[in-house]
């Protein structure tokens, strides 16, 4: 059992768990994600590790409340403990050593790509960071992120930031030069976007794939994604890719296959309706 | 107790397994075979002619010593049968259920020359459960320790097996599951029908009575690696099973409605979709099902696809029935259960709509010529044959290749060419004190030959920690 020690949300739909998970703060990597079952019975969910406190032991889950799973978890409170954690798996982060890196981040993604700025920081990489919501209450990490370089920060509706799109900005970062390697981590149409961006600058794109996943051990397939032609099994290839490679148009259409069955399960969750199916 | 001739023997016949009937139970997921009544275990075990030189044992992977278990029931002395069996086999009540015996035990009883072999199978199932019902008064005294730590990579057919014989031998056992339950396949991928989930979770019950510890959530190879278990463990067992699936390699294998056959049974069995009341995980529920494959794992998959409610599910297979390598009872309870057979049919292609939902199967019929090298004839497409086969779900049931997760962090373990890992006789690896078995050895294989592989290495590593 894995107590939740901290809880804090992050914005209207975001929250933030540290919760104890020992073995797993102490040897998580950036990049790497866990798969929790919250209690006897739930979906298995996978969720990139934000943060870790080796000493306390907790690591920090960032969670994004779209479905009657996640909306269940975020619903716990400290002291409640979440039944299995099973991790760190997939591969680290690929980090550079030195030069400069540009971070993007789109809602909930921004809390993938903080422990990645954090680790090119501490090897001394400079690191700007383009961070987006939209708007103001929904941009997150800004503050940890300012303390590892510079960061801008986009809204849709101008509210905080600059007013437009993470590429936009990324691509006056991109102009300016300088930048040996992206890292891009957000909805799918933003990470697509951004591999369309960098892709004539020639600078190399790491994205960060979200797809279904059940095990997360390379069992099932689920997870399965086309890079460069070849099917690569997000869990234990990645979840990290050259986002030049990346099919993103199979990584939407893919994510679209329990769309109906996850509507359902939130219209019984709030009473709308009296069958599951 | 009565004493009978063998020729009074010879002229019983063989008892049949009372079952669910077939379209009644393909709508629901309670186990198919009911299991015998004491009348019928005693029937069909003066059946059997007490071979002196017992074939039916050189026939089983683990070695049960089958006359003798039997001779007990034919006694009535069923816990004189219980402590018999339950020497040889670590997994009576589930090798009793999933072991192909018409190739193993039965496939070697004498009587089956002439007529219809033993029911092995049957008598190991009916004794196993009467075991298993009568709860822990059958409770061995516990052995003395030996100190020694044994780490079991797997919570599978294999590793339960090598854990529970370790334990007898008062070695201080953990296993390390990567998922979040303990059984392996026995969880994720037999459905309920053919091994009831309480069926594996009392047999993982009466291990950790036994002393074992079980840490579920643990994956080797990211968790821990295999250094960091060599340096707090006495001896270790790698039993972490196949691993990936393939695929066909065709066009549309990623449009919504192809699952691969771990990913439908694993959303089914362990995650329990096939409760649609109360699961939180979805599996799409197709109307018209075509499973790829003709192993047990597309049998399982074909009637799970019937029992969650499919009208019609079918088995795409390349070649005949007589070369499926299923076992041949599910290949009996699939037809029993309305399972439609497209036999000598290849698929080519997933066709999808436009919003890349899957809509039928293209595929060519095929005709057997000569044999390959497995044996098999090989089949060779018929040419202008191809047709479209109409489905909305498509699972591809084609078998497994080796999971590189824990083998790419342990460069020091010696790997085939596929990827599996290396053993000697004794299931040792390239690396002192670390064995391994079961599928992550032998490729995809079946239950019973992991077992086997467990009970083995148990055995090796037992005479290692006593020279060690």
């Amino acid at each position: 059992m894995h107590t939740i020690l901290a809880k804090k949300q992050l914005s209207p739909n975001v929250t933030r768990l540290d919760v104890l998970a020992p073995r797993i703060a102490e040897i998580k990597k950036p990049g790497q994600f866990v798969i929790l079952r919250a209690r006897e019975g739930d979906e298995r969910i996978p969720l990139t590790i934000a943060d870790a406190d080796p000493t306390q032991g907790t690591i920090a889950l960032v969670i994004q409340a779209v479905g009657k799973s996640t909306r269940e978890i975020v619903a716990m409170e400290v002291c409640d403990a979440i039944r299995d954690i099973s991790g760190p798996l997939g591969h680290p982060t690929e980090l550079i050593s030195s030069g400069r890196a540009l971070c993007v981040g789109g809602g909930v993604g921004t809390a993938v790509v903080h422990p990645i700025a954090k680790a090119l920081h501490a090897q001394g990489v400079q690191v700007t960071s383009v961070i987006g919501g939209r708007a103001k209450e929904w941009v997150i990490f800004e503050e940890e992120l300012n303390r590892l370089g510079e960061v801008i920060v986009c809204t849709d509706d101008g509210s905080h930031g600059r007013k437009g799109f993470v590429t936009d900005a990324a691509k006056e970062v991109l102009e300016a030069g300088g930048i040996d390697v992206v890292y891009a981590v957000g909805p799918v149409p933003m990470m697509r976007a951004v591999a369309n961006l960098t892709r004539p600058f020639g600078v190399h794109t790491i994205v960060s794939l979200n797809p279904v996943m059940v095990d997360g051990t390379g069992m099932c397939g689920g997870c399965r994604v086309d890079v460069g032609g070849e099917t690569k099994f997000a869990c234990v290839d990645g979840p990290e890719f050259d986002g030049h490679q990346v099919d993103f148009d199979l990584l939407a259409d893919r994510l679209q296959t329990y769309r109906e069955f996850e509507q359902r399960a939130n219209a019984c969750a709030d009473g709308q309706c009296r069958i599951r199916r | 107790m009565s004493t009978i001739s063998a020729k009074e023997r010879m002229q019983i016949a063989r008892q049949l397994m009372p079952e669910q009937e077939g379209l009644q139970r393909s709508g629901n997921f309670k186990e198919v075979n009911l299991g015998f009544s004491e009348q019928l275990a005693v029937l069909e075990a003066q059946r059997c002619l007490q071979c002196k030189d017992a074939k039916c044992i050189r026939g089983c992977p683990v070695q049960v010593n089958i006359p003798r278990f039997i001779q007990f029931i034919t006694n009535g002395d069923l816990a004189g049968a219980a402590k018999s069996l339950a020497s040889d086999n670590a997994l009576p009540c589930i090798s009793g259920r999933v072991c192909p015996q018409e190739e193993q035990c039965e496939g070697s009883c004498i009587r089956g020359a002439k007529g219809q072999p033993v029911a092995i199978g049957y008598l190991e199932r009916f004794v196993a459960d009467w075991a298993l019902n009568q709860g822990s008064a059958a409770q061995e005294e516990a052995p003395a320790p030996t100190g020694k730590k044994v780490a079991v990579i797997g919570a599978g057919p294999a590793g339960l097996t090598a854990a529970g014989e370790l334990a007898k031998k008062g070695h201080d056992v953990t296993i390390y599951e990567a998922l979040h339950k303990p059984g392996g396949v026995l969880v994720y991928g037999i459905p309920e029908f053919r091994l009831p989930k309480k069926i594996v979770a009392a047999e993982v019950d009466r291990l950790t009575k036994a002393g074992v510890k079980i840490e579920c959530n643990v994956v080797i190879g990211r968790t821990y690696t295999i250094p960091e278990l060599q340096a707090q463990f006495d001896a270790l067992f790698i039993a972490n099973g196949a691993g990936l699936p393939v695929f066909m390699n065709v066009p549309g294998e990623n449009f919504k409605g192809v699952y691969a056959a771990n990913e439908y049974l694993t959303r089914v069995n362990l995650m329990e979709a096939y409760d649609a009341e109360s699961a939180n995980t979805p599996v799409l529920i197709g109307q018209r099902v075509a499973v790829v494959g003709g192993g047990n794992v597309a049998m399982d998959a074909v009637r799970t696809a019937k029992r969650l409610g499919a009208e019609k599910a079918m088995i795409v297979y390349r070649r005949t029935k007589e070369e499926m390598p299923a076992r041949a009872e599910e290949i009996h309870h699939a037809a029993q259960e309305g399972v439609d057979f497209q036999l000598l049919v290849a698929p080519l292609e997933v066709v999808g709509d436009e919003k890349r939902w899957v809509t039928g199967l293209k595929c060519q019929r095929m005709e057997l010529g000569e044999p390959d090298a497995s044996g098999r004839r090989k089949p060779q497409p018929v040419a202008g044959s191809e047709f479209v086969l109409d489905c909305d779900v498509v699972v591809v049931a084609i078998g497994t290749k080796s999971n590189p997760l824990l083998t790419a962090t342990c460069p020091e373990l010696k790997l085939n060419k596929w990827g599996n890992i290396e053993t000697d006789e004794n299931g040792m690896t390239s690396l002192p004190g670390v064995f391994a078995g079961g599928d992550i050895v032998r490729g995809a294989a079946t239950v019973i030959l992991a077992m086997g592989d467990g009970k083995n290495a148990a055995q090796a590593i037992d005479r290692y920690l006593k020279t060690a």
